[in-house]
């Protein structure tokens, strides 16, 4: 029976841990003060998406594309270098808002790197439009966030229609499929891929032929059944690698025999790995990316020690174009927004122009096909 | 060892003293974000964002308290709720009539306690720690519903939800917002400064500034406040205390213990909706299936039992600690989940009756307390 | 509603909504004890079942490598053992973990059950989270090279390089039954068949009920309650071990919150057959694991979750106490 007052200063402690729950961190890796030179110091890109809890690991895929890319720009510019604050906002757009008006309040961000989703895009675009603050996103595929009139948010990744459409024809076309499948995984993102490659499918597609799944989910014995028991040659699959290599493996297990094919959030490592090498063989991922050159993954290693993964590239090409413009001596807001929406040249995940709605313009989607239980990385076919 | 003693402020005890307090109290509430002071302000995020969810989490716990709290009823599934309030608000606005706010409010409210009513009575027939399972079931049956459901906008949410009207013109980002402006203070070192650069216009609810918003859920969870004094100290109160005591006895006195727990059920409800259309209208405009997770349901019963479940002004503490403390030590997110699982059990361990436990417990300690020293040794509950 | 492909697929959809609900059962089995004996929502028991499929994986690339391999499951039948025994044992450790350091505390003290719930909350989540933070762990003891195998991306999916390929045994109606069906739910059977056996006739077993009955009367009559509450624990563990290595023959990867929703449909299974009641629980299951697979046939998968819980407030509706009612503390378990 300890003293009231001991306990009371331990409750307090404990409230104080409690609720050091939910939302995540601003880590600033600093600019240096940079010495007398003709550029500004002590400016930062923000980053603004999920990087703990459950989808944490896109978030830290796109944080490492964006340090790469400063890691070259400061060894270059060693008197003004630029650092990266990022935001953790869990890809919960509720949380996502305050740290918005967090970014804009704060003048030495140039630019937003991000958001990481859909969802935290929509709620946010406001605000940002709002301030003037330019945004690139290395991931945010849903279409409609183009469509809100706004001025300042970009996108280095083709949007889910242009992918959809590529899958389709290729599962028409080079497949010659007669009787597609489509599964999506209800997520804004996996289900509008879906929706595209259905509305690509035309007539081909009978829509008694789709399910819809969800993420988490690791049993699809019903959906497998459905699959086996229509008869389809080929099966699309809109949604992430984890599910993506689970239900390819019980696909394979219940003998299907067709064609499986992904979109870009399938092309992770780890889909091979949750597939298992053999049931992973003859899968074909489409993304709307070229294959990145072939030391991207070992200069993303050495500077973040770990392997790169969905999004780096994406993020190192946003964090460039950023970068860029500061070289061009863009500072102000209004300024380098209109260098990003005029900016055109080459990244690592494909050429990049911005259309007027902040669309990429050009977005050749290239199939990549998993050999030998890899992701054949250097050899995908263009499909669009 | 002595028998702890209520502190004794005699000044305390003039009404008008008490009254002065309490205003005070109140005006620094408003005050915060535009004081923003040293220790307290968040740096890695907005802090009028921060004050914001602080201030609906606290009314959500004021709800779920209700529940909890005042019947004794366990519910792990309070977030269906605050989605359906959410979305009642998001249609009704913006996905399918553009209705305007302040109409769409009391309808939400509406909405949610009917829900409340239809959900309650099938499930508070079943036993107390069945009502945990079925409550989290029904929890997550609401939010599938919605993401299953292109008609409420599935898994792309629905955005474009109009915020509350504001007063004066909404000239965003310059100096003609509102009626006029407020500025900021910040802080060097100790000193206060005039912060003309940062102001808050008075009163417009716009995109860049989250203040205004907080005033309006400070004044609805004040109004809130009253309303739930004045039902706790009425035969309803009683009536919950009752039940959630003993509900057999409560029965045999005629009690009828179940037309109240339904009626706590829907009250519960009630404010829930209230926080969720607050939501919906707030500074993003935009609600999706994905903010109404299992985890926030926890969330917001941790908070309610981590402040003193009974006590409204424990609940509203809990909930604005729940909201507060992740967000003031941004710099240790990667832990923050486990952090939050061990204080958790640190905190049931060490202090059950949560931070402001309600009289009624600390007068059953305080008599715990008197028995154990006149028996000289612990005593068995 | 698809009544044509939920009739023509009958047997496959039923079969394979077995050997689901056989791994949701084994789960279940840990609940409903612990809940017969202590009255307790075990949250954290999600968290058991998820370290036993981690010890498999750890077990199976500690012997085998990282290489991925596709082997039936005959040629398995070793590794499976030794990975079924570092199951048991992981699971079993962590139960009892549970019960030392988050339950017995409280219980010494008399807390009310919405404390022990929420102390059950809070080790559910550590738990979850320290096997999502194991690389960074890992990292403070300098160990994260060494153990990268082990450790390294802790909150990706974790899979097991060796990948069991199910071989058709016989073919039922329209349906070739699998290896891998027949092993979970024969598994499960047996498993409940034992320890139902255990409750009955061994000594520790008329202790558990003992205690499930009345705990005072149990103490007086010599049992130590404390002895029968950890055997609880152990025995719950034990079986979330055994589910855990079958969950990854059949699905083969895990991920540190793969406990959770599986713990809320266990859960729902334990209530759905009568708390407290074993054989109540093994049947919650695999009625919960059909009636997903059929809800998934008729309304699609995305419905299958509404499903469970829709069954379930029917269920008590009619039933108040579950299927089969509850019951460890009564002779009829």
């Amino acid at each position: 029976m300890g003293t009231k007052h001991n306990l009371r200063i331990l409750g307090a402690v404990a409230a104080a841990g409690l609720a050091l729950s939910a939302c995540g961190s601003t880590t600033s890796s600093s600019a240096s003060a940079g010495s007398s030179s003709n550029c500004t110091s002590g400016q930062n890109l923000a980053f603004l998406g999920a990087t703990t809890g459950d989808y944490g690991a896109l978030g830290q895929n796109m944080v490492g594309g964006i340090k790469l890319a400063l890691d070259d720009y400061n060894t270059k510019n060693p008197d003004c270098k630029v650092g990266v604050k990022v935001f953790d906002s869990q890809g919960d757009p509720d949380k996502a808002t305050p740290l918005a008006t967090q970014i804009v309040g704060d003048s030495s961000i140039v630019g937003l790197v991000g958001p990481g989703f859909s969802g935290e895009s929509l709620a946010t675009g406001k605000t940002f439009e709002a301030a003037g603050l330019p945004v690139i996103s290395p991931s945010a595929t849903n279409v409609t966030i183009t469509q809100q009139g706004w001025t300042t948010w970009h996108r280095v990744i083709g949007n889910d229609s242009a992918q959809g459409a590529a899958a389709a024809s290729y599962i028409l076309g080079t497949v010659k499929s007669t009787k597609p499948f489509v599964i999506d995984d209800g997520s804004d993102y996996g289900k509008g891929l879906a929706s595209y490659v259905k509305k690509g499918l035309g007539s081909k597609f009978d829509s008694a032929n789709s399910d819809t799944v969800q993420t988490g989910q690791t049993d699809f014995s019903a959906t497998v059944t459905k699959v086996t028991a229509s008869k389809a040659d080929a099966v699309f699959y809109g949604g992430y690698y984890a599910e993506a290599g689970l239900l390819v493996k019980q696909l394979r297990q219940a003998g299907y025999k067709g064609l499986f094919m992904s979109g870009d959030g399938s092309e992770d490592p780890a889909f091979v790995k949750a597939a298992g090498a053999q049931a992973a063989n003859g899968a074909i991922l489409t993304a709307p990316a070229g294959p990145a050159p072939a030391d991207f993954d070992s200069k993303y290693q050495s500077v973040n020690n770990s392997p790169s993964g969905l999004y780096s590239t994406q993020a190192y090409d946003a964090a460039n174009i950023f970068l860029a413009g500061l070289d061009a001596g863009k500072s102000s807001h209004a300024d380098m927004n209109t260098f990003v929406g005029a900016y055109s040249g080459d990244g690592v995940s494909g050429p990049i122009a911005f259309d007027k709605f902040g669309d990429i313009k050009e977005s050749v989607i290239f199939a990549y096909t998993v050999k030998n239980g890899k992701l054949d990385t250097a050899n995908p076919t263009p499909i669009s | 060892m002595n028998t702890p003693r209520r502190i004794e402020l005699p000044w305390l005890r003039l009404r008008w003293v008490r009254m002065l307090m309490i205003g005070g109290g109140i005006l620094l509430a408003y005050a915060l974000p535009l004081l923003r002071p040293p220790v307290l302000t968040t740096t890695g995020s907005d802090f009028g964002g921060v004050l914001v969810a602080m201030t609906s989490y606290a009314l959500v716990a004021v709800g779920l308290n209700i529940v909890i709290g005042y019947a004794g009823l366990l519910d792990l599934g309070y977030v269906g709720f605050y989605a359906t309030g959410a979305y009642t608000t998001g249609v009704l606005t913006s996905e399918h009539a553009h209705w305007p706010f302040l109409l769409v409010l009391p309808i939400a409210v509406a909405v949610t306690m009917v829900t409340g009513v239809i959900l309650g009575a099938p499930t508070l027939r079943v036993r107390g720690d069945y009502l945990a399972i079925v409550t989290l079931g029904f929890g997550e049956i609401i939010r599938i519903v919605i993401l299953n459901t292109g008609w409420l906008g599935a898994s792309a949410g629905i955005k474009d939800i109009p915020s509350p009207p504001s007063l004066g013109p909404d000239k965003v980002g310059t100096d003609q917002d509102g009626l006029f402006q407020i500025p900021h203070i910040a802080w060097r070192g100790l000193t206060p400064l005039i912060d003309n650069e940062h102001k808050t216009p008075f009163l417009v609810f716009g995109v860049l500034d989250a203040v205004p918003y907080y005033w309006l859920l400070l004044t609805v969870l004040l109004i809130v406040l009253v309303a739930d004094y004045l039902i706790k100290e009425s035969r309803v109160g009683r009536a919950w205390e009752a039940t959630r005591e003993d509900e057999d006895a409560a029965e045999v006195m005629g009690v009828p213990t179940f037309r109240y727990k339904l009626l706590a059920f829907a009250l519960g409800a009630a404010i829930g909706g209230l926080a969720g259309s607050m939501l919906a209208s707030g500074q993003g405009g935009y609600i999706n299936p994905n903010s109404f997770l299992i985890l926030l349901s926890m969330l917001f019963v941790a908070a309610v039992i981590i402040g003193g479940a009974g006590n409204r002004w424990g609940a509203i503490v809990g909930g604005a600690l729940v909201a507060y403390l992740p967000e003031r030590f941004r710099a240790l997110s990667d832990w923050r989940l486990l952090i939050f699982g061990l204080a958790l059990m640190l905190i049931v361990n060490v202090r059950p009756q949560g931070l402001l436990p309600p009289r009624r417990t600390r007068r059953a300690l305080r008599a715990k307390a008197e028995i154990e020293e006149l028996e000289g040794e612990a005593v068995d509950a | 509603m698809n009544f044509a492909f939920l009739f023509d697929n009958f047997f496959q959809l039923t079969i394979t909504g077995l050997a689901l609900g056989a791994i949701y059962g084994l789960v279940a089995l840990g609940y409903t004890m612990v809940y017969g004996v202590l009255q307790l929502i075990n949250f954290a028991h999600s968290e058991v079942f998820m370290f036993g499929t981690f010890a498999v994986v750890w077990v199976v690339v500690f012997i085998h490598g990282t290489t991925s391999a596709n082997q039936s499951l005959g040629s398995s039948l070793g590794l499976l053992a030794l990975a079924l025994i570092a199951a048991m044992l992981t699971s079993a450790a962590i139960a009892m973990l549970l019960e030392r350091v988050a339950y017995r505390p409280m219980i010494r003290r008399g807390a009310s059950k919405l404390m022990i719930l929420i102390a059950a909350i809070g080790a559910s989540f550590s738990l979850a989270e320290i096997m999502g933070l194991r690389d960074r762990i890992a990292g403070w003891f300098g160990l994260e090279d060494k153990l990268a195998n082990y450790v390294s991306q802790a909150r990706n999916v974790y899979s097991s390089p060796v990948t069991i390929e199910p071989h058709g045994v016989f073919t039922f109606v329209n349906y070739k039954v699998t290896d891998i069906d027949l092993l979970v739910i024969g598994a499960a059977l047996l498993m409940m068949f034992a320890l139902d056996t255990f409750v009955r006739r061994t000594r520790l077993g008329r202790g558990i009920r003992a205690v499930a009955q009345d705990p005072e009367s149990a103490a007086l009559m010599g049992v130590n309650s404390t002895r029968i509450i950890q055997a609880t624990f152990l025995i719950g563990g034990l079986m979330a071990g055994v589910a855990a290595t079958l969950y990854m023959v059949r699905i083969g990867s895990t991920r540190q919150n793969a406990g959770f929703i599986l713990g809320v449909k266990a859960f729902t299974a334990a209530v759905m057959g009568g708390i407290g009641n074993l054989r109540g629980a093994l049947l919650g299951g695999l009625v919960l694991g059909v009636a997903q697979n059929w809800g998934a046939a008729l309304f699609g998968a995305n419905w299958q979750d509404v499903v469970a819980f829709v069954l379930l407030i029917l269920i008590l509706l009619v039933r108040p106490t579950g299927i089969l009612g509850e019951s460890i503390a009564k002779a009829r378990v």
